[in-house]
């Protein structure tokens, strides 16, 4: 699963379940840019993001901050 | 072929929406409750709980027609005006008289609108003549209302899929549609009798002056998909040099917001500090005068709020920087922008299409019926000018109710096996090329050249090079490599995107005139031609499978309008600014 340096999506890890099967962020993201990598933790693996949102606000366990991507900031 | 690209899924409905955002929960909806019997299948290619433009949810209705504010005569009226008298009156006034029970019937699911303190709906006045303008100052979770609507009614809805071509019966009537799962790589083949497109605007057109390709106005989920699928299903497209362009917070590239703040008292001014507008409502002469001031000394633009009451910036952020596209507000502390002190710079975005903000889509009537029997259009897809979040909830409604009446005692339309094979090679090929060109790069260089040869003020000979450009893209994309099912999403999106940017290009060299302000500004021919051009513009692909370009009548208007008030839209400057 690719991974973006640098991510403008981060999530807590302390904070996230999805080891426990969540995986509301990954179902929500209108572009799809959030996947489980091969330690089955979230993270942003497209440069793809609209800020939009959702993933942050939807998250049961308020684990994810959402950033202006770089190049718009 | 590897195991993940060999399996295609079949699956059957009746009626077929696709497009999870706006229109098409309505027309699920809609279609449902008219008949309960009909099997409907509503398709996403994200999830429909947060798909579309409203994915969180919009600040205010631009376009509510509300008895004691407007009459929907009055509203065909101004919307007349606002497009330069292009528009098909009848689609226009079937919005119109079906506004307020909308309105009323989101109310009852719990959606939010502005009231005053008697109860009744709080209308501002934005527009350059009417009110229209209903605030939803607590609108943030309008899909959640509509979500359980959905659930109500048990509609079947299937996220991540993207349709990629209509499937089309023998005797040219819609027969499904064939899509891609953009997680497991699926090719799945849906058959039904009728379909409602219901996919958003080609948002992803031009490239945003930041570089971002998914910092766009528009959701980037919408890369004009529907576009491309109703024009190879054989419909006709309307007024597709009719661009969207719009004035918007420079970088961020969201809305700034005037129709939420010019109820408060903010505006636009130069950077002077002068107002050059008497209307902020977003219309092509607007732009253009918005273009000029950028262009003149007077430049930049700005969107000024420093002047209000520090409780009156309050209720304003209040609602910008929670609803629509919340991170207005992380973006402006990143530029320690305080609305209290500062103005906000404004630019003039890249290109798009998209009926629900200007006057171009998916040709349909005023049932929401394409040229393609049994194929419908709502939203942004379709080209009902200015229909904005309502139109298109409205239109949802209209398709999915006219669908069912169509659909039923309707068998499955058969189709031909070879439209599958073709589309399954296709859709597959990127992913199966052991080398190739970057998804990524393909498109960035395409919406680049997009920018550099579409942006208004349109020149002829530079709208030729770029469809050479096009052209010569349109080849690239044979050569592209897909990494894994989501690149291939990516790089589907990007043959949808040639495809608009190609008749893009093709109406807007047609239009020998200038027309809608900035939106179809030609340098070459800077006047209105009413004597040749008071028409559409029309594309459907030919029978030698290229764009056939010609002219639709308007029909004759059935609300008239004044010789005294149809320029009212070519007099927004206030010259006393332009010394």
């Amino acid at each position: 699963m690719p991974k973006v340096n640098q991510p403008s999506v981060t999530i807590d890890h302390d904070k996230c379940i999805a080891a426990k099967g969540c995986r509301t962020c990954i179902d929500v993201c209108p572009t799809d840019i959030l996947a489980l990598d091969e330690e089955g933790k979230v993270h942003m693996a497209y440069d793809q993001c609209w800020y939009c949102l959702p993933c942050q606000h939807d998250c049961p366990t308020k684990a994810i901050t959402v950033a202006i991507p770089y190049l718009l900031r | 072929m590897s195991a993940i690209t060999t399996a295609i899924r079949q699956m059957e409905t009746d009626v077929l929406v696709i497009g999870g955002g706006t229109a098409g929960p309505l027309a699920a909806i809609k279609a449902k409750e008219k008949a309960p019997g009909t099997r409907v299948l509503l398709l996403d290619k994200a999830n429909v709980k947060r798909a579309g433009a409203i994915a969180e949810g919009m600040d205010s209705v631009n376009n509510a027609v509300i008895p004691g504010y407007a009459t929907p005569e009055q509203y065909v009226k101004e919307i007349t005006i606002a497009n330069d008298g292009i528009v098909n009156q009848k689609a226009i006034m079937a919005y119109a008289t079906r506004s307020y029970d909308m309105i009323r019937e989101l109310d009852s699911w719990g959606v939010k609108f502005e009231k005053d303190e008697t109860g009744a709906y709080a209308v501002k006045k934005v527009h350059h003549m009417g009110a229209y303008v209903l605030p939803m100052p607590e609108g943030h979770a309008i899909k959640k209302f509509i979500y359980k609507q959905i659930r109500r009614l048990g509609i079947a809805v299937s996220n991540r899929l993207i349709a990629t071509r209509l499937l089309v019966a023998p005797d040219g009537r819609i027969a499904g549609t064939m899509a891609l799962d953009s997680r497991s790589g699926e090719f799945v083949v849906i058959r039904a009798k009728a379909v409602i497109l219901c996919t958003g605007s080609a948002g992803r057109l031009g490239l945003p002056a930041s570089g971002y390709l998914f910092g766009t106005y528009e959701n980037p989920c919408n890369a004009g998909d529907g576009y491309s699928m109703a024009y190879h299903a054989g419909a006709e497209l309307s007024g597709l040099e009719c661009f969207q362009i719009n004035p918007l917070i420079k970088d961020y590239n969201g809305p700034a917001c005037a129709y939420v703040t010019g109820p408060f008292g903010g505006f636009t001014v130069n950077a002077k500090g002068e107002r050059f507008i008497k209307s902020d409502y977003w219309s092509g002469q607007m732009m253009l005068e918005f273009w000029r001031e950028l262009e003149s000394g007077n430049g930049p633009v700005f969107l000024k709020l420093d002047h209000l009451a520090d409780e009156t910036v309050t209720r304003i952020e209040n609602i910008l920087h929670v609803t629509e596209r919340p991170t207005r507000g992380l973006f402006h502390e990143g530029r320690h922008t305080d609305y209290r002190s500062d103005l906000v710079e404004m630019h003039i975005s890249e290109i798009g299409l998209c009926g629900g903000h200007s006057a171009s889509g998916v040709w349909v009537d005023e049932n929401a019926r394409t040229t393609v029997p049994g194929l419908y259009a709502a939203g942004d897809l379709c080209n009902v000018a200015h229909n904005y979040m309502m139109g298109a909830m409205v239109f949802g409604m209209i398709a999915g109710q006219d669908a069912v009446d169509y659909a039923a005692g309707l068998d499955l339309p058969e189709f031909d096996a070879g439209q599958v094979e073709r589309e399954h090679a296709r859709v597959l090929a990127p992913l199966e090329r052991a080398e190739g060109l970057d998804p990524t790069d393909v498109e960035y260089k395409l919406r680049r050249m997009v920018n550099d040869y579409l942006q208004p003020p349109k020149v002829t000979r530079k709208m030729e090079i770029g469809l050479d450009r096009f052209a010569e893209i349109r080849e690239d994309l044979k050569r592209v490599k897909a990494g894994n099912p989501h690149e291939l999403m990516r790089a589907l999106e990007i043959h949808a995107i040639v495809d608009c940017a190609e008749l893009a290009a093709r109406a807007s060299l047609f239009r020998t005139e200038s027309r809608w302000g900035l939106y179809h500004y030609r340098s070459d021919f800077e006047e209105r031609n009413d004597a040749e051009w008071f028409c559409f513009v029309e594309v459907r692909k030919g029978p030698d499978g290229k764009p056939e370009i010609f002219k639709r009548p308007v029909d004759p208007y059935i609300v008239p309008v004044g010789d005294d008030e149809r320029d009212a839209y070519n007099q927004l400057r206030i010259e006393t600014a332009a010394e």
